[in-house]
């Protein structure tokens, strides 16, 4: 418990530091355990208020329970919720069987790209976990995007001790990624001790599967799993050696590395 | 399986040393050996590698980006975690190519603890002795080296003795202690988690235990404390003063005073979210809010603490720095100094030496310091900053300074500079803490007035039109509804300063500083003081400075008037040369009012300055 609330008082300094400095400021949620425990630590930082908007990237193919837990809790914590959605995109037919990165690249990617120029939002806080996947552990805590949204890790700016990049040339914009410190199981264990509201396809209802990872429905998978409460989750990760995000299609190969340099989340 | 534990803290380990010499291997044979590794993981890993036909390296592992693993080197740290008896460890694989030292000291500065390897058939080189001295400066404290490819010199104790004993002397030149030499090959896991067969000799302990042995960061709450303030929230009727505690711990009732504007209340609540019963009491390492028994305005960058351990204040310091900037710092020019969570612009006023970090020599006269060069500095910071000293409180005692958009460089404070405010500082914050006060409030004055007190001073040579702007300008803000007073200096000359002598009377010190009081006094009233410096003729640069610092924290409006283009004192915010149009000049000045906060009351979710109650 010791270790949560250290993560919890490194996550809330970031958040303030992030509203503190950027005067259009938002936060990508997708309704996903991480993104939701984000939400819960910025209730959290500014004392039960919310002081910016709420971005959802809509694909479209999201599980239909995710938009209905999505609406009730924007009612319930009076949220300020921007969906976004490549309308284009979705018109022209685009879906995954056209290959998996180019779909995330035109729903996701884009969608999210779409809405930040359209709003002008300088920050974007999100939900990203350093022990998800490769790249995402090279992340800083506050990460330039430039003209393009695109993330130049050959060469990120120096992060030193608890300050951070909070200075940028117009036309670009900073990601900040408060979450970079927790893991799996302390997602949950935040979750178990907050009592924090989540999404129950996270949790066996009978069938003996579960989901470990929300993403699109096409090209996500449920996983083989008895846990039926959040304890359950706790001791399964405790044991589990298996990759949190092997249901993930797009994770596939150098997936991950072409899309997030891109400006993928 | 090494999960099965319940965690009870977390703590952050950095791997650094020169290139090529084995910290993602002895990262990604850590995880192997411990069986740490998601299933499928070293298996997606090894069939990239048979794809393109080379030998599989624990390191790929580690290395995520393409490009790393083309190059075999790291370019940017990787966080990685990992669970062993009951505590989470975050290690992070930094870089040890010199063209990535800024991403190896972004890792470091987050570690509590640090392994530093160095090959056994290469021996101490340059980046092993660069990360070394930067641990020490980064305030990395805890650490063992681990002498990597053992199995390279044969497993030979001899090769492994002359390295500790090279290593221990270069470190013991700023007197940084390891806690342990390890003899290891990551390749083979000799030693790693495993005891060595080969190496008999050594009867210490393996990574891993040298891991456990490294201490959580000692309790910093036994301090005295240290908060300084990050953001003051007015989202509902509780005005709540945020920050993070970085040294001591406070509670409700405690007298706390905020350095350097010297506003002083007590805490009436601590707040939080979700946490019942609501907290009492607060200590280092914990985000918190407080509210406080008076509406005093404080402001993002104040040090709060108790009155009895106050942190220093001044507008100079001597530092230790390291540069990473890809431009030079340069003698003269101007940076954003951010010390904890203030920001302040500043110059280097003396590079007093260059550090070889190879063999600690140093160099002297330079005007420049280049891309990953340390030295010793002075700084000196537009306005007074709340520090402390490095050596007795770790975050309030170090700094980072901005060039343009980045981060470019970073340092610890090892002196305070005296300047020539010293001594009216200390008179300030005797007098303020002392100070009397009725049951109205200065809240409650800018309430009723409808603006917030302030001095306008009006600086430049003679016969520039000072007066006149004066007079114009307490015409004005009187017609407008405010509350403005026009302090001429006149009027103490013959009353307050009579007891004065003619040769007193002819030197600034004095003068200045019963003026300054004098204004002090009436910016407490809740008036807009407008004056002049005319009595101190052309010594206004030294008497604008006195008065700043004794009615600080108000507000001081610098107005520079001059016939010519001149170089205006420091700090001047408006600045007029020419032909006055007096019309114009009072109507910038009132702009710059409202600009500052002075004349409007920003009431709402995210003021500009919180003066509402």
């Amino acid at each position: 418990m010791k270790h949560l609330r250290q993560l919890e008082d490194q996550s809330v300094y970031i958040l303030r530091e992030a509203y503190k400095h950027f005067d259009n400021l938002a936060m990508l949620w997708s309704m996903g355990k991480d993104s939701t425990v984000l939400l819960w630590l910025a209730r959290k930082a500014f004392f039960g208020h919310v002081p910016f908007p709420l971005l959802h990237v809509d694909t479209s193919y999201k599980i239909p329970a995710m938009i209905e837990y999505r609406d009730r809790l924007a009612r319930e914590w009076r949220l300020n919720l921007v969906v976004g959605q490549n309308k284009e995109a979705l018109a022209a037919g685009m879906n995954h069987t056209m290959g998996r990165v180019v779909c995330c690249t035109a729903l996701k990617t884009n969608g999210l790209k779409q809405l930040l120029e359209n709003k002008g939002y300088t920050g974007v806080i999100l939900g990203v976990r350093a022990d998800e996947e490769g790249t995402r552990a090279k992340e800083r805590y506050f990460s330039p995007r430039d003209k393009h949204g695109d993330w130049d890790f050959r060469d990120q700016p120096p992060e030193l001790w608890d300050q951070y990049k909070t200075t940028f040339p117009p036309g670009t914009h900073i990601r900040i990624h408060p979450l970079l410190d927790w893991t799996e199981i302390n997602i949950w264990e935040y979750i178990k001790l907050e009592n924090i509201p989540f999404i129950d396809l996270y949790l066996d209802k009978g069938d003996g599967t579960r989901y470990r990872s929300l993403g699109c429905a096409p090209c996500t998978s449920p996983i083989k799993s008895t846990a039926k409460t959040v304890d359950d989750i706790i001791e399964e990760l405790r044991h589990t050696t298996i990759a949190e995000r092997s249901g993930r299609a797009q994770d596939e190969g150098r997936g991950m590395e072409l899309l997030r340099k891109d400006g993928y989340m | 399986m090494s999960q099965t534990t319940k965690p009870s803290e977390n703590l952050n380990i950095v791997i650094v040393g020169h290139v090529d010499h084995g910290k993602s291997t002895l990262l990604g044979r850590l995880y192997a050996d411990t069986g740490s590794l998601p299933d499928g993981k070293l298996e997606k890993v090894q069939a990239i590698c048979q794809q393109q036909g080379k030998e599989f390296e624990y390191a790929f592992l580690f290395d995520a980006f393409l490009e790393e693993q083309e190059q075999g080197i790291t370019i940017d740290t990787a966080r990685t975690f990992f669970m062993w008896k009951g505590r989470q460890y975050i290690i992070i694989d930094a870089p040890g190519h010199k063209e990535f030292l800024k991403n190896m000291i972004s890792g470091a500065a987050r570690a509590e603890a640090a392994l530093l390897l160095i090959d056994a058939l290469e021996g101490v080189k340059e980046q092993s002795k660069k990360h070394g001295y930067l641990l020490s400066l980064l305030g990395v404290r805890q650490f063992a080296v681990v002498v990597n490819k053992m199995d390279l010199v044969g497993y030979r104790q001899d090769v492994f003795d002359g390295i500790e004993k090279e290593y221990r002397e270069f470190l013991g030149q700023f007197k940084a202690m390891p806690s342990q030499f390890i003899p290891v090959s990551a390749k083979l896991g000799d030693n790693i988690a495993n005891r060595s067969k080969q190496m008999s000799w050594y009867s210490g302990p393996t990574v891993l235990e040298t891991l456990s042995v490294f201490q959580k960061e000692a309790a910093r709450s036994e301090q005295p404390l240290r908060l300084p303030v990050q953001d003051v929230y007015k989202f509902d009727a509780r005005r709540i003063i945020t920050g993070r505690i970085t040294a001591g711990r406070l509670k409700v009732g405690d007298h706390l005073v905020f350095s350097p504007s010297n506003k002083r209340a007590n805490i009436r609540t601590v707040e939080a979210f979700n946490i019942e019963p609501q907290p009492t009491e607060g200590q280092a390492g914990q985000s918190i809010g407080v509210t406080l028994d008076e509406q005093i305005f404080v402001e993002r960058g104040e040090i709060a603490s108790h009155q009895e351990q106050l942190p220093l204040v001044s507008t100079a310091f001597r530092a230790n720095l390291f540069w990473l900037g890809k431009k030079p710092l340069e003698k003269g020019r101007k940076y954003l100094l951010r010390v904890a969570t203030k920001e302040v612009d500043c110059e280097v006023a003396t590079i007093h030496r260059i550090i070889d970090t190879m063999d600690l020599a140093q160099q002297q006269g330079s005007h420049t310091i280049g891309k990953n060069q340390v030295a010793e500095l002075t700084l000196r910071t537009k306005i007074p900053v709340a520090f402390d000293l490095s050596a007795s409180f770790e975050t309030t005692g170090r700094f980072v300074l901005v060039d343009e958009y980045d981060i470019a460089g970073g340092g610890i404070i090892t002196e305070l500079v005296h300047d020539d405010q010293e001594f009216l500082r200390e008179e300030a914050r005797r007098r303020d803490f002392a100070w009397v006060k009725g049951e109205v409030t200065v809240e409650d004055r800018a309430q009723q007035y409808g603006h917030r007190a302030a001095v306008v001073l009006i600086t430049g040579g003679r016969h520039t039109g000072k007066s006149f702007l004066a007079r114009k300008l307490e015409g004005r803000l009187v017609a407008d509804g405010r509350h403005a007073y026009l302090l001429d200096g006149e009027n103490l000359r013959r009353g307050l300063d009579a007891d004065l002598s003619e040769e007193e009377r002819g030197q600034t010190t004095e003068m200045a500083r019963r003026y300054g009081e004098v204004a002090r006094l009436l910016t407490d009233t809740g008036l807009i003081v407008v004056s002049t410096t005319n009595p101190f003729g052309l010594a206004y640069r030294e008497a604008s400075q006195a008065i700043r610092t004794l009615v600080h924290p108000a507000p001081v409006i610098a107005v520079h008037m001059s016939k010519s283009e001149e170089e205006p004192p420091p700090n001047t915010d408006v600045v007029l040369s020419g032909p006055t149009d007096f019309n114009a000049a009072t109507a910038r000045v009132l702009d710059e009012l409202k600009r500052r906060g002075v004349l409007a009351q920003a009431i709402g979710a995210k003021p500009i300055f919180q003066y509402s109650i």
